[in-house]
């Protein structure tokens, strides 16, 4: 699948040619580069690596900047592997929003959700909870019931749902609508929400 | 970061910034756009501004209030959708106030809200 990467900036909304609110969120996609074109016969498989996003170079350890190097390009702050273009590939070679997508295209938008922290069942699994507030309920509105038998098994089968870290995953949103691109500024609006916070580093791929 | 999001608030509502400006205590005619069964149809809305919600962005709302038959009618409009197709500046009012919400307990002569004479920015 061809893709970009890019950086989301924030929510909006706006209206459809029927007066509907549609919510849109605003993706910053600067020019990216090619860092690397894996092929069969170096790597085993084909691929592209493409990078974005500025870096300073005295953050970057020595064997990346001898990667950067080769490419001929600056530090680069995010890299991602795709496996192809819809143009010519060479190293080095900068590409823009306006060279893989166009207005109308049904896109897959891939990024790390925000980071939740320590959640119960409730909102991490979406369980129900007791339910009732009243009949000598007091301490046990949010809790997850019962995880398991008796004496047989004997023990809580493996992958049961449970309280624990939640969010912080890459999550990939599919089948959101191109609404507008705008090439001047790099940015490419889509319908509906993406994962991450703003700023942080998003994949369109198509 | 949020200019980047007023760019493209602007690109989207280039046809709808021809409305005039009004704010809380003017009357005004709203001519929407009603689409029933493939048809289209002009439906007017005439009343008293009683709020204005997220000026200056594409969310942006208004409240229109008006009595009809002894009942008190509030509808809100999203003000960039191209469902509005003109709004028309009846009067001025003056009022103290930006949410105008004290005129839901009033009636009648009560209710009434003065014109603003010899405003200084006009438009």
């Amino acid at each position: 699948m061809p893709g970009i990467i890019g950086k989301k900036i924030g929510m909006t909304s706006v209206y459809d040619a029927e007066g509907k609110s549609i919510a849109c969120t605003v993706i910053l996609a600067g020019p990216n580069v090619v860092t690397q074109i894996k092929t069969v016969a170096t790597d085993g498989y084909d691929a592209i690596q493409i990078g974005y996003g500025e870096k300073k170079e005295k953050n970057t350890t020595k064997p990346l900047l001898g990667h950067f190097k080769k490419a001929g390009t600056t530090p680069k702050a995010k890299l991602v592997e795709i496996d192809s273009l819809p143009m010519e590939v060479t190293l080095g070679k900068e590409f823009r929003i306006a060279d893989v997508f166009s207005e109308g295209d049904i896109v897959n938008v891939i990024g790390t959700s925000k980071g939740k922290g320590f959640q119960g069942v409730v909102k991490r699994h979406g369980f129900r909870g007791v339910g009732g507030q009243t009949h000598g309920q007091h301490n046990r509105l949010r809790a997850p019931g019962s995880v398991g038998a008796c004496s047989f098994p004997s023990r809580v089968f493996p992958g049961l749902r449970m309280a624990g870290r939640m969010g912080g995953d890459r999550v990939k949103i599919k089948n959101l609508k191109v609404l507008k691109i705008m090439p001047e500024h790099d940015i490419i609006v889509v319908s509906g929400a993406v994962p991450g916070a703003k700023n942080s580093f998003v994949v369109i791929e198509k | 970061m949020d200019h980047l999001i007023r760019l493209v608030e602007q690109e989207f509502q280039k046809k709808a910034a021809e409305h005039p400006n009004f704010s809380a205590g003017d009357t005004i005619n709203v001519h929407c756009i009603i689409k029933e069964g493939g048809k289209e149809r002009i439906q007017q809305f005439q009343g008293t501004v009683v709020q204005r919600r997220n000026k200056g962005t594409a969310g942006e709302t208004f409240t229109v209030r008006k009595v009809s038959n002894g009942v008190g009618v509030e509808r809100i409009f999203p003000l960039n959708s191209p469902n509005i197709a003109k709004i028309e500046v009846i009067m001025r009012g003056k009022v103290r106030r930006a949410r105008l919400f004290y005129l839901r307990g009033k009636m009648g002569k009560n209710a009434k809200i003065k014109e603003k004479l010899n405003f200084s920015n006009s438009d």
